[in-house]
């Protein structure tokens, strides 16, 4: 940690340095040989899509991979994409129209077949493919025709267009047949607008073409950059110099101290754009870490009010964060923002904590993994009203296990929805009595599960509604804010980022 | 011959007691069974997993199971990559081992030929100089060295890579960074050994029967004065194998420490535990191999 921190401090310094001796643009690779080389810290654990859970391998399967459908990130409207359209017949059944005449980067033909074996395939748990939460509503898929297939799920699920616009790419049967995983992870293959002429996982590099037989009516558009390069750089301040020397064209999740710097280079952008990323204070309110303070409401309300999350956003966030209330981000459906508040009140907080009857405060621990600055600024808010604090600062599966444990007081973690734009991705993942719920709370769990299977539109925002104002009222969550990256590029690319984390570097193009 | 069986009988003792170790705090440190269960598994899953690995036999058991398995190369199946541990390392490998060729190479050609100048003339100008590159290599964070040369000769100058592993360029500013660190240790040794054996009468009495300088020096002094350095040359290599985790992670080179390095944040067990098997062979066979390459060059070793 020392270390790490020493790092930043050295990096800050030699970075200005760096910044205020760079020489004028050179001729860099980017535009100049039509090769957009982009970099991300994580390495892949898979190229597979299913078989991988980081956000690096979501960026890459939507280059490589097409789904039946497409969400448009700007209207939020289902588009057709390989399935040319698709109709409802019950709430557990969808048929689905396929398009004709598109073929796999190893120019095998895609029909119904294709679409049923990856979906059968994927939703069979002997398979263990890595997020079954992404697959478990598919009870299965038949093939109707050569160009359709029928869905069905096993119960209600409205968001289910979501998924299948989302996280389930569409794999060639034969290939995928053939290779298995371990194949496909060595040399994936799909529709999409790129395809892979090279991986590397020793170096955690891949090297992407255009497609240029990608069919033209997909919603995605014809990708107008000739190569893309995946670059894993582990470490960020080496992204930073490489983005200097011009080694890179594209990196994101820049530090807040290193964009004034960065951008006053004169062949570079950068940019802030918000994500779907909340962070949230989560806490033991069933007492499952012991019969602590934390099972009285008006201890987690005194929590709530005795941070100062808008000081925080405004002080320590990239630009573009903001403070949240409810538990889940504001764009998802399903998602408002009418719930209890909870301003910043250290007063009323240390009224809250003595009526509980903890007049003289009260000692916890705060289990996080990241942001340990923002975690300190919370604590330190917390010790102004008699609640002392300890950090306890692990990695991010050892913080995750001590909370499905039952052995966490308090956490700080952070979630990212798999960039499903509807709260069952979120809400529901965390309050519906699994390991992962903390409150336990059985009225909670009911209207979640009502709000997850309703085939109406209605139904569903009215019983979220009711979820999400208890969770609020009885503060078993403390929502703190959403996240914001800065985005740093060539100034030769044109760039838009997006809120649900993923860059879409087939829509991009040189100026 | 005698002496070539009692280093090899003591190097297999070593290992099988890193073995040991290896294994045992490996399992004490964290549920395996947890770890392979994956993410969301329930309790009946973990206990299935544990009983479908044999987590559940008594550790020696597991031990002489893993063992026997780990003589064959296999050394069980990356939870995170999902690919064999063997496999992994033998890919990642040879990226640390040329990093940390490279860097002793740079070490040794710049600390010898310092540690002999420095020696020629003891507390000369020349001496000082070298001991203040000594000091300097020895003070300056690797990290803070390798940051300065990304800035000047990556972002500033633009002559070399900054990330990857594609060309030997890649390597040039990763095997300084590491090998800087190293000179001062071997320069210091090279230099005291050369001071007194160049005091001693066999390399008076040669100077006196009229041999070139040239000859006494490199063919008379330095090939005693360097026998400890040999020594120190393999523990250094040794610690540049393990300790290039920093440059790996700063140049992006994705070599087997880095690989231990995120397989210890992932809790993949069976790569770190791989990772510290092989890197530990590693080190006691280049220990054999120096004390082999000293008794060749010192024949009283091998009467001891």
């Amino acid at each position: 940690m020392l270390v790490s921190k020493l790092k930043f401090i050295a990096f800050g310094s030699v970075a200005m340095l760096a910044a205020g001796l760079a020489p004028g643009p050179q001729a860099f690779a980017g535009k100049g040989d039509d090769t957009l080389t982009y970099a991300v810290q994580l390495e892949l654990e898979s190229l597979d899509a299913y078989f991988n859970t980081s956000r690096p391998g979501l960026i890459l399967s939507r280059s490589i991979w097409d789904q039946l459908l497409y969400r448009d990130p700007k209207t939020g409207a289902y588009l057709p994409a390989l399935a040319e359209s698709f109709t409802w017949v019950d709430a557990v059944t969808i048929d689905m129209t396929l398009r004709r005449g598109i073929a796999f980067h190893n120019g095998e033909a895609f029909d119904a077949d294709d679409v049923v074996y990856t979906l059968n395939w994927v939703s069979d748990p002997a398979n263990k493919v890595k997020n079954q939460r992404n697959v478990n509503w598919i009870k299965n898929v038949e093939k109707t025709g050569d160009f359709s297939v029928r869905i069905h799920l096993k119960d209600p699920f409205p968001a289910a267009l979501e998924f299948l616009a989302g996280p389930l790419p569409i794999y060639p049967n034969e290939y995928y047949a053939k290779v298995g995983p371990d194949g496909m992870s060595r040399m994936p293959i799909g529709t999409g607008p790129y395809k892979v002429e090279k991986a590397d996982p020793t170096t955690g590099t891949v090297v992407m073409v255009r497609n240029e037989n990608y069919f033209p009516a997909s919603p995605r558009g014809k990708p107008k950059i000739g190569r893309l390069v995946h670059k894993t750089i582990t470490d960020k301040d080496t992204i930073v110099a490489e983005l200097i020397s011009g080694g890179i064209d594209w990196a994101w999740k820049i530090s807040p101290d290193q964009v004034a710097n960065i951008g006053a280079l004169p062949h570079l952008s950068v940019i802030g754009g918000e994500t779907m990323r909340i962070a949230y204070l989560g806490m033991d309110a069933a007492g499952r870490s012991g019969d602590g303070p934390l099972k009285d409401a008006r201890v987690r309300q005194a929590i709530a009010h005795a941070i100062n999350r808008q000081s925080i956003v405004d002080n320590l966030m990239s630009e573009g964060s903001r403070v949240v209330h409810a538990v889940c981000f504001p764009s998802q459906f399903g998602c408002t923002d009418d719930v209890t508040k909870y301003g910043y009140d250290p007063a009323k907080a240390r009224a809250l904590l003595a009526e509980a009857g903890y007049p003289k405060g009260i000692s916890l621990t705060l289990d996080a993994y990241r942001n340990r600055d923002l975690a300190e600024a919370m604590l330190a808010d917390l010790a102004a009203v008699g609640i002392k604090t300890s950090l306890n600062y692990t990695k991010y599966a050892a913080t995750r296990d001590k909370v499905r444990a039952g052995k966490s007081q308090m956490y700080f973690m952070t979630w990212g929805s798999y960039s499903v734009h509807d709260v069952s991705a979120i809400t529901s993942h965390f309050f519906k009595l699994s390991d992962d719920d903390t409150a336990k709370d059985t009225q909670v769990s009911a209207w979640l599960e009502e709000g997850d299977t309703s085939p109406t539109p209605s139904v569903r925002l009215s019983a979220y509604a009711k979820a999400l104002k208890r969770i609020a009222e009885q503060a078993y969550w403390l929502p703190l804010w959403s996240y914001s990256y800065f985005y740093a590029f060539s100034k030769d690319l044109d760039f838009v980022p997006s809120a649900d984390e993923i860059p879409r570097f087939y829509s991009s193009r040189w100026k | 011959m005698g002496y070539f069986l009692k280093r090899l009988g003591l190097a297999l003792l070593v290992a099988l007691v890193v073995s040991v170790i290896s294994f045992g705090a490996l399992r004490i440190s964290g549920d395996i069974a947890t770890a392979i269960a994956g993410e969301g598994a329930s309790s009946e899953d973990i206990e299935f997993t544990r009983k479908q690995h044999g987590l559940d036999r008594p550790l020696p058991i597991q031990y002489l199971d893993w063992l026997s398995h780990a003589l064959q190369g296999d050394l069980g199946t990356s939870l995170y990559f999902r690919v064999p541990v063997a496999e992994l390392i033998g890919d990642r490998l040879p990226i640390s081992l040329a990093l940390g060729c490279l860097a002793l190479i740079f070490a040794v050609s710049l600390a010898v030929p310092l540690g002999v100048v420095a020696a020629l003339k003891p507390n000369s100008i020349v001496d000082r100089l070298a001991l203040w590159l000594a000091v300097v290599g020895q003070a300056m964070p690797t990290f803070w060295f390798a940051l300065l040369m990304i800035v000047v000769f990556g972002a500033w100058l633009r002559w070399l890579p900054i990330s990857g592993n594609e060309s030997w360029k890649n390597f040039i500013m990763p095997a300084i960074a590491l090998g800087y660190y190293a000179t001062p240790a071997i320069m210091r040794l090279t230099r005291a050994g050369m001071i007194e054996v160049l005091g001693l009468d066999y390399i008076r009495t040669a100077r006196a029967m009229g041999l070139r300088s040239g000859t006494v020096l490199f063919k008379h002094a330095l090939r005693n004065a360097v026998i400890p350095v040999v020594s120190l040359t393999a523990v250094q290599f040794g610690f540049m194998l393990g300790g290039s985790i920093v440059i790996e992670s700063i140049f992006s080179l994705h070599g087997a420490g880095h690989l231990a390095w995120i397989s210890i944040s992932r809790s993949d067990l069976p790569v770190v535990q791989g990772v510290v098997l092989v890197l530990a062979l590693i080190y006691i066979l280049l220990t054999l191999l120096a004390d082999l390459l000293n008794a060749w060059l010192d024949p009283r070793l091998r009467i001891e």
